[in-house]
C-alpha cells in the first residue's frame, strides 16, 4: 500500500483527452490501448503526435514525480534535495541525502562565530570515498541591521570556502540585499510567509534561488504554498513551524506523507528543520538530528558541528542513503592500519564495507600496526564471498600480485579469516614462499590474536 | 483546496510484554513515535549495562565514573539505580567467557540472585561471546530466579532450544531472540522458539544492532520491515517488542575508543563515545526499538529526554 507510484490519472481519463483517431502512429492499435499503457507509465505522451498542448500539459502534471527535486548552491557546490519516491528505503532507495547547516546569528559574539568557523573548517574528512563537510551556513538576522548581517555572511563565506549560505530573514528588504550580494553562491532564501510571499518570490525568481517557506502550522503552510505555486514558483523548501521535537517530527512525517501517500504535490517539496532551536545541549542535537536523518528532513540546521557531532551524523547519513540494492563495497587494495612497516602483520579480508570497517576497527583496537589486504570478493561478507566462489586462493593471490605486496612488505605470512580456514593449502599452492596463518572466526577476537601473533613473531 | 492531514491506521499491534513486575514494553499500534496516528504504547525503556567483572576494556572516562563501584556488580547496579534511575539493569556476564575468567554458571547465578535481591529494577541478563557457555549460564540463572520475568539476552539459532526450554518454559522468564539484520531470520527464530512452547508474551527480540556508520542501514531497514509486517500485515510472529543492546556495539567503534593521542583532530574521546551512543540509540528508537541498553550516564539522560519530548 505504501510508496506505489499511483498516477493521478487513470487510463479512461487519459483516453478522454486523446484525439481518438485510432491512427496507430503511436505504435498501439487504438487510442484506448495507448491510454491504458500510458496510465501504467509504459509509454510516453510524446508518442502521439496529435495530442493537444493542453492535454500534454495535464499529462505531464499528472505523471510528474510526487516530490520535486530542487537545487541550491553553485558550480561544484550544487546540491539536490527532495525527489524521494518512497517512505522507507527498502521499498526502493532514498536518493538525495539531507544536508547539514550550522546556524550563525548576527547578534552572536565574535568568539562564538570564530569557534564555529574553526569547527566548520576542521570537520572535513573522507569516509568510504565520500567527502564529509558542512554544506550550509545559515544566517539569522536578529539585529535587523542589513550591513551587520551582510558583513557576517561575508566573513563566514570567505573563511569557510565550502559553505553555501542560507539567508534567513522575513524582511524582503534585508533578504533582497543579501540575495543580491551573494547571488553567485546560489544561496537559499528562507523567510517567505503568508504576508511577504509576493516580495520574497520576486527575490527568489530574480536570482533563481531556492525559497524557504514558513508558516505557523501544516494547514497554514499548505495555504501559503498554494498561493506561491499560483505565482508560478516551485523551487521551495518547507517549514511548518514546529519548534518542539514532537511538533517538528509531526511536520516532517506528515509533509512527506502528504506528498507520497496522499499524492498531493502541494507538499511535494523538501523540508528544513531547526534542531538548533529545539535542543539546549549538543548531545540532544545529535539525537534529534539522527531522528531527522532517518525521517524526513532535507536540511538539518544545527547550532555547531564539531567532530563529536560529525562522526556519528555523517556516518549515519552515509548508511541511510546507501542504495539497498547495492552492497557497499570498499576499494580493493592494501590498507595501512597504524604505523605499520614492512615487517608488520598482514591480514586479508573482503571488500564488503561493513566487514572491512569491523575488521579494521578491531585491528586498530589491538594497537598492533598491521596491513589489511582487500581482494576482489564481490562486495560480500566473508562466508558469502567464499560460498559464491568470489573469495578464493586465486583472488587472494591476484591481490598480492596486483598490489605489489611482495615488493612493499618483507613478511611472507598472510593471516586469513578463521571462517575460511579451508583455503589455507590452496593459497599456499598459489603463492610459493608464503605461509598462511588461520586467524580468528570473529573480528572481536582479533586484538588478542594479533598481540599474541606479534609476540610469537618477535621471539 | 484545504489541507487534509494524512494518517496510517494499522490492524496489527506490537504485543505488550511485562518485564519484572511492572516494566511494560511494546503495545503500540503505530510506527515509532507517530503519536499523531494513534496509540504509541508503552514508553520505550532505557537500561544501563553493568558487568560481573571489572570492565578493564572500557574507555577511561567510563572507568572514572563506574570504577569505584565496579569491583562488585551489586554495588555497581545500586550506584546506577540511585544516581541515574534507569528502567532496568543489564548485567552482562563477560566474566563467563571460557577464553577469559571462565566464571562458572553457578557463580553467575549467585551474582544474579544477589542483584535480584538488592536492586529495585528488573534485570536483563546478557552473556559473553560463547553461545555454548551462555546456554549453561542462562539455564542456571533462570533456575535461581524463577518466574521473575527477567529478560535473557539472547537466544540464537545455535542455542535457542536450551535457552527457550529453561528460561522461557521451565523457569518462567523472558527469552530474547537474536538474529542478524534479516527479517526472515528473525521471523524463523521467533517461530522456532514459540514452537518449543515459549509463549509469545514471554518473548522479545533483538533483530541485530550495529553502531551508526557500521552497517546501521541494515539495522534500520530490518526494523522498518519488521514493524511494517507486524502492524500493516498483522504478522503475529513479528509482533514481539524489540530490545537493542546499543552500548555493546557503540563502545567498540573506533570513534569511541580512539584516544586523543591516536586522533588529535577528533577532539575529546568521552564526547565522541557519548555521541556515538546517543546517535545509535536515537536511530534504533526512531526505527522501532522498544528498549535500549546504554553505558554512559549522559547518554541515559539525553535519550530519556529525547523519548519524553517525542511522546
Ligand atoms: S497516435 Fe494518438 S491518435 Fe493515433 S492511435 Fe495513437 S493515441 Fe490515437
Amino acid at each position: 500500500m505504501m510508496g506505489e507510484m499511483n498516477m493521478a490519472l487513470n487510463g479512461m481519463e487519459i483516453y478522454k483527452m486523446l484525439p481518438k483517431k485510432n491512427c496507430k502512429e503511436c505504435g498501439f492499435p487504438t487510442c484506448l490501448a495507448f491510454a491504458m499503457k500510458l496510465a501504467q507509465g509504459g509509454t510516453q505522451a510524446e508518442k502521439c503526435p496529435y495530442m493537444s498542448d493542453e492535454a500534454k500539459g495535464k499529462l505531464a502534471e499528472a505523471t510528474a514525480p510526487p516530490m520535486r527535486t530542487v537545487t541550491f548552491g553553485a558550480g561544484e557546490r550544487t546540491y539536490s534535495l527532495g525527489g524521494e519516491t518512497v517512505l522507507f528505503r527498502h521499498e526502493k532507495t532514498f536518493v538525495n541525502r539531507p544536508r547539514f547547516a550550522v546556524m550563525f546569528d548576527d547578534a552572536e559574539n565574535a568568539d562564538e562565530v570564530a569557534k564555529k568557523i574553526n569547527h566548520i573548517n576542521s570537520v572535513n574528512y573522507t569516509r568510504i570515498s565520500e567527502e564529509m563537510y558542512v554544506e550550509i551556513a545559515a544566517f539569522r538576522c536578529s539585529s535587523q541591521d542589513k550591513q551587520k548581517f551582510i558583513s557576517l555572511i561575508k566573513k563566514v563565506t570567505s573563511e569557510c570556502k565550502k559553505v553555501v549560505p542560507m539567508i534567513i530573514s522575513e524582511d524582503p528588504d534585508i533578504a533582497s540585499a543579501a540575495a543580491e550580494e551573494f547571488a553567485a553562491l546560489g544561496p537559499i532564501i528562507y523567510g517567505a510567509n503568508e504576508q511577504n510571499c509576493e516580495a520574497m518570490v520576486g527575490i527568489a525568481k530574480k536570482h533563481n534561488l531556492l525559497l524557504g517557506v514558513k508558516a505557523e502550522n501544516q494547514a497554514k503552510l499548505y495555504d501559503t504554498v498554494q498561493k506561491i505555486q499560483n505565482m508560478g514558483y516551485k523551487e521551495l523548501l518547507l517549514d511548518a513551524g514546529g519548534r518542539s521535537l514532537k511538533n517538528a517530527f509531526d511536520d516532517a512525517v506528515n509533509i512527506r506523507r502528504t506528498a507520497l501517500l496522499s499524492k498531493d504535490r502541494t507538499f511535494g517539496y523538501p523540508t528544513v528543520t531547526f534542531v538548533c532551536d529545539m535542543a539546549q545541549d549538543k548531545m540532544m542535537e545529535v539525537a534529534m538530528a539522527t531522528l531527522f536523518v532517518e525521517k524526513y528532513a532535507s536540511i538539518i540546521v544545527l547550532s555547531d558541528m564539531d567532530y563529536s557531532m560529525a562522526l556519528p551524523l555523517f556516518a549515519l547519513r552515509q548508511n541511510i542513503y546507501t542504495d539497498p540494492q547495492r552492497p557497499m563495497r570498499i576499494e580493493q587494495g592494501i590498507y595501512k592500519i597504524g604505523q605499520a612497516d614492512e615487517s608488520s602483520p598482514l591480514l586479508v579480508t573482503v571488500d564488503f564495507a561493513l566487514t572491512y570497517f569491523i575488521v579494521s576497527g578491531e585491528v586498530e583496537r589491538s594497537k598492533v600496526p598491521s596491513w589489511i589486504l582487500i581482494p576482489d570478493a564481490g562486495g560480500y561478507s566473508v562466508l558469502t564471498a567464499w560460498a559464491s566462489g568470489k573469495l578464493n586462493a586465486k583472488s587472494i593471490a591476484k591481490a598480492i600480485k596486483d598490489f605489489e605486496v611482495e615488493g612493499k612488505l618483507k613478511t611472507r605470512e598472510l593471516i586469513i579469516p578463521g571462517k575460511v580456514a579451508v583455503l589455507k593449502s590452496d593459497i599456499e599452492d598459489e603463492l610459493p614462499g608464503w605461509k598462511v596463518i588461520v586467524g580468528t572466526r570473529e573480528a572481536a577476537s582479533l586484538p588478542a590474536f594479533l598481540k599474541d601473533y606479534r609476540q610469537k613473531s618477535a621471539s | 483546496m484545504a489541507y487534509k492531514k494524512p494518517s496510517q491506521k494499522f490492524s496489527g499491534k506490537i504485543r505488550e510484554v511485562t518485564v519484572g513486575s511492572g516494566l511494560k514494553l511494546g503495545g503500540e499500534s503505530v510506527l515509532p513515535f507517530y503519536k499523531f496516528d494513534g496509540d504509541t504504547g508503552a514508553k520505550p525503556a532505557v537500561g544501563m549495562e553493568i558487568w560481573d567483572v571489572f570492565p578493564e576494556s572500557w574507555p577511561q572516562s567510563l572507568k572514572d565514573i563506574f570504577g569505584p563501584y565496579a569491583d562488585d556488580p551489586v554495588k555497581w547496579a545500586k550506584f546506577c539505580v540511585e544516581k541515574y534511575n534507569p528502567d532496568f539493569i543489564c548485567i552482562k556476564f563477560e566474566g563467563a567467557n571460557p577464553e577469559g575468567d571462565d566464571r562458572s554458571p553457578e557463580d553467575c547465578a549467585r551474582i544474579a540472585e544477589r542483584l535480584a535481591g538488592e536492586v529495585p529494577v528488573p534485570l536483563v541478563i546478557a552473556g559473553c561471546d560463547s553461545d555454548e557457555k551462555n546456554a549453561k549460564v542462562f539455564t542456571k540463572v533462570a533456575e535461581a530466579l524463577p518466574d521473575k520475568n527477567y529478560v535473557f539476552l539472547s537466544a540464537i539459532e545455535a542455542n535457542y532450544k536450551e535457552i527457550g526450554a529453561a528460561c522461557g518454559m521451565a523457569y518462567g522468564n523472558i527469552v530474547s531472540a537474536e538474529s542478524s539484520v534479516d527479517l526472515n531470520l528473525a521471523k524463523q527464530l521467533n517461530i522456532l522458539i514459540t514452537q518449543l512452547g515459549v509463549k509469545p508474551e514471554k518473548m522479545v527480540m533483538n533483530p541485530g544492532c550495529a553502531a551508526v556508520g557500521y552497517g546501521f542501514e541494515y539495522v534500520v531497514t530490518t526494523m522498518d520491515r519488521i514493524k511494517l509486517a507486524a502492524l500493516d500485515q498483522n504478522d503475529s510472529t513479528l509482533q514481539m517488542p524489540i530490545i537493542s543492546p546499543v552500548s555493546f556495539e557503540t563502545w567498540k567503534a573506533k570513534e569511541a575508543i580512539a584516544t586523543e593521542e591516536d586522533m588529535p583532530e577528533w577532539g575529546g574521546q568521552e564526547e565522541r563515545g557519548i555521541a556515538m551512543e546517543v546517535s545509535t540509540a536515537a536511530g534504533v528508537l526512531a526505527a522501532g526499538s522498544n528498549a535500549v541498553i546504554l553505558r554512559h550516564p549522559k547518554s541515559v539522560e539525553v535519550i530519556r529526554k529525547f523519548i519524553d519530548e517525542l511522546l
